[in-house]
């Protein structure tokens, strides 16, 4: 579904402080998969994922997705692509603070210019699905971290994507909680949705619904497994 | 519809956010409704009072000849009066008494002034209501006036001015001729000056150069010169109240300025945030127009209407020494309310669309970074 091909990313390129994240990486991500990104930090898997979920541009290198050549796209394009395909869960949650947690998960959608009441209605069905229809008009910052995570889960399934990624999403969660992140993202799987994860958690990459675990190391690929 | 419920969807959006920074948004309305408030006050007072001015002097001559003695004025001869009427063009001339009175009892200076047409009996005057504040004056009291030479009369209040006219009839007191020339010493025989009134007002010209050949020791002054002055002298007092307001504009710009270009690192992640879960530059930059332009427009419509009840309601009770002089005699009148649309235009670009650019700028350039950066927020 989604492929790079031979990509490089190079950070303050010409510089003396050059950095290079991804080193002539090729891969391609199934469809209605969960992939796991796996390697220590500064491994190159976030900025991986970035490029995977459209979000950076390599230096050089190609993508595809469905077949269809993205990498020269304009930036208009690929902002609507990443609205309309992509859903991202973030290590940070990155939910907005001081509005309410509905409000948080209709974000993604204000701008495709939907009525407001079948927003409101699609958010609250997503709410529902987490367990969180009671918060709806909380405030995020009074929600507890597991609860801020389901939140951030409902936001990335707003406009409905084909693909979820999540960058360290068990990074601020207890051993509990991030079980429990993982029969969401199973749940997700078997809804259809393809899955791309970056993390460094055993519970992550170790768990059984996980189907593809690449390995990096210096933003390079250096090992595959496929589970069982 | 998808644009309408577009914006609809972002406004909505931008009115939340806007709540979750209350203090913020509170104090730079408060600030910036006190800055529009002052400007337009400024604004309206000098234009009401010039087009108040202006209207009592259309009843005035269309021209008036002073007599000049080494450039000064000096007191005009009653024969003038039938020499200019001999002109062809001229309607009426009359001759004209008037002067000032300074009343050291209460330092404030009259204006003394012979009325055309029939008047009161003598030792009566009709005094404006600047004068009869400063002096406590009803109907009926008698007012002492110091003659030139020295002795004293006493004259009586037979009447007030009318409050409509106060603006320029505050320090006026309407007198018989008789009594003018013995507290001024002006000799029987002379005037203070001629008014004239042309049949067509088209002729003004030609009429003020012939007054100018036929009596080369005088200089006519016509209306328009007049209402010129006027409105000089009110842009003059208006430009007073501007520089001292300048450095209240001035301390507001750099606060606009400082609150609406520089986004907090909060307003940085959130539009970093957006931006990473869809949100277009364009779509960044509309909320930010949007924020920008309900605090600019609400404080806008919120400093006119201060200014508005300021001007028309308590007579612009604040700016009233600078913007209404006439020494001690303060005229109390409440302005016509009116509005120049052109004025509301004037400030609304000084005012709305600076403080809109200044929050869009810095949004625009926090919301082309790349999308990627809300991953290592």
């Amino acid at each position: 579904m989604i492929e790079v091909m031979d990509i490089r990313k190079v950070f303050n390129s010409g510089r003396p402080n050059e950095f290079v994240a991804i080193d002539r990486v090729s891969l391609s991500i199934e469809q209605r998969k969960i992939t796991v990104l796996k390697g220590p930090s500064g491994s190159g898997k976030t900025t991986l994922l970035s490029i995977l979920g459209c979000m950076a541009r390599p230096t050089s290198g190609r993508i595809l997705l469905s077949g269809r050549e993205i990498t020269s796209l304009p930036e208009k394009f690929l902002t609507e692509i990443r609205r309309t395909t992509f859903g991202f869960v973030f290590q940070q949650f990155n939910l907005i603070r001081g509005i309410t947690v509905l409000e948080n998960v209709i974000l993604p959608a204000y701008p495709i210019g939907e009525s407001p009441v079948v927003l409101k209605k699609r958010a609250m069905e997503l709410l529902s699905l987490f367990n969180l229809s009671q918060k709806a008009s909380s405030k995020v910052e009074w929600l507890s971290g597991g609860e801020a995570q389901r939140a951030s889960i409902a936001r990335a399934l707003m406009n409905n994507p084909e693909v979820i990624i999540a960058d360290e999403p068990t990074a601020n969660l207890d051993t509990r909680l991030s079980r429990e992140l993982m029969e969401i993202v199973g749940n997700l799987k078997r809804r259809g949705k393809t899955v791309i994860i970056a993390s460094h958690d055993p519970i992550v990459y170790d768990s059984p619904i996980v189907d593809r675990v690449v390995e990096m190391r210096d933003g390079k690929i250096v090992a595959e497994a496929n589970g069982e | 519809m998808s644009r309408l419920n577009r914006q609809r969807n972002i406004i909505d959006f931008t009115l939340s956010s806007l709540l979750r920074r209350k203090r913020k948004n509170t104090a730079l309305v408060l600030v910036y409704t006190l800055v529009v408030f002052g400007l337009a006050s400024v604004f309206f007072s000098t234009q009401a009072l010039k087009r108040e001015a202006c209207s009592v002097l259309q009843k005035s001559p269309d021209i008036v000849i002073q007599r000049l003695v080494a450039g000064r004025h000096d007191l005009i001869a009653e024969s003038y009066v039938n020499k200019v009427k001999d002109i062809r063009g001229v309607q009426s001339a009359q001759g004209r008494l008037w002067g000032y009175y300074y009343d050291p009892t209460v330092g404030a200076n009259y204006t003394l002034m012979v009325p055309d047409g029939p008047f009161r009996g003598e030792g009566t005057i009709v005094i404006g209501k600047g004068v009869a504040r400063t002096l406590h004056a009803q109907k009926g009291d008698l007012v002492p006036f110091r003659t030139y030479d020295g002795s004293f009369i006493s004259l009586e209040v037979d009447d007030m001015l009318s409050a409509q006219s106060e603006l320029v009839t505050a320090d006026l007191v309407l007198l018989t001729e008789n009594d003018f020339r013995q507290i001024t010493g002006v000799p029987r025989g002379f005037l203070t000056d001629v008014g004239v009134t042309a049949k067509n007002p088209r002729e003004l010209a030609t009429i003020a150069e012939k007054i100018r050949r036929l009596l080369p020791d005088t200089r006519p002054i016509m209306k328009d010169d007049i209402l010129r002055t006027y409105e000089t002298i009110f842009d003059w007092r208006g430009g007073v109240l501007l520089v001292i307001l300048a450095g209240s504009i001035f301390a507001f710009v750099i606060l606009a300025w400082d609150k609406a270009s520089g986004l907090s690192s909060e307003e940085r992640k959130e539009i970093g945030i957006l931006k990473g879960i869809g949100w277009e530059t364009s779509d960044v930059i509309v909320m930010k127009f949007w924020e920008g332009a309900v605090i600019s427009l609400s404080s806008f419509l919120l400093g006119c209407v201060f200014a508005y009840i300021h001007v028309f309601f308590t007579s612009s009770a604040l700016f009233e020494p600078v913007l209404k002089g006439w020494s001690v005699l303060y005229p109390q009148f409440r302005l016509t309310p009116s509005i120049d649309p052109l004025q509301i235009a004037t400030l609304f670009f000084l005012t709305v669309i600076p403080y809109t650019v200044a929050t869009i700028i810095p949004s625009w350039r926090a919301a082309t970074i790349d999308p990627d950066a809300v991953m290592r927020l």
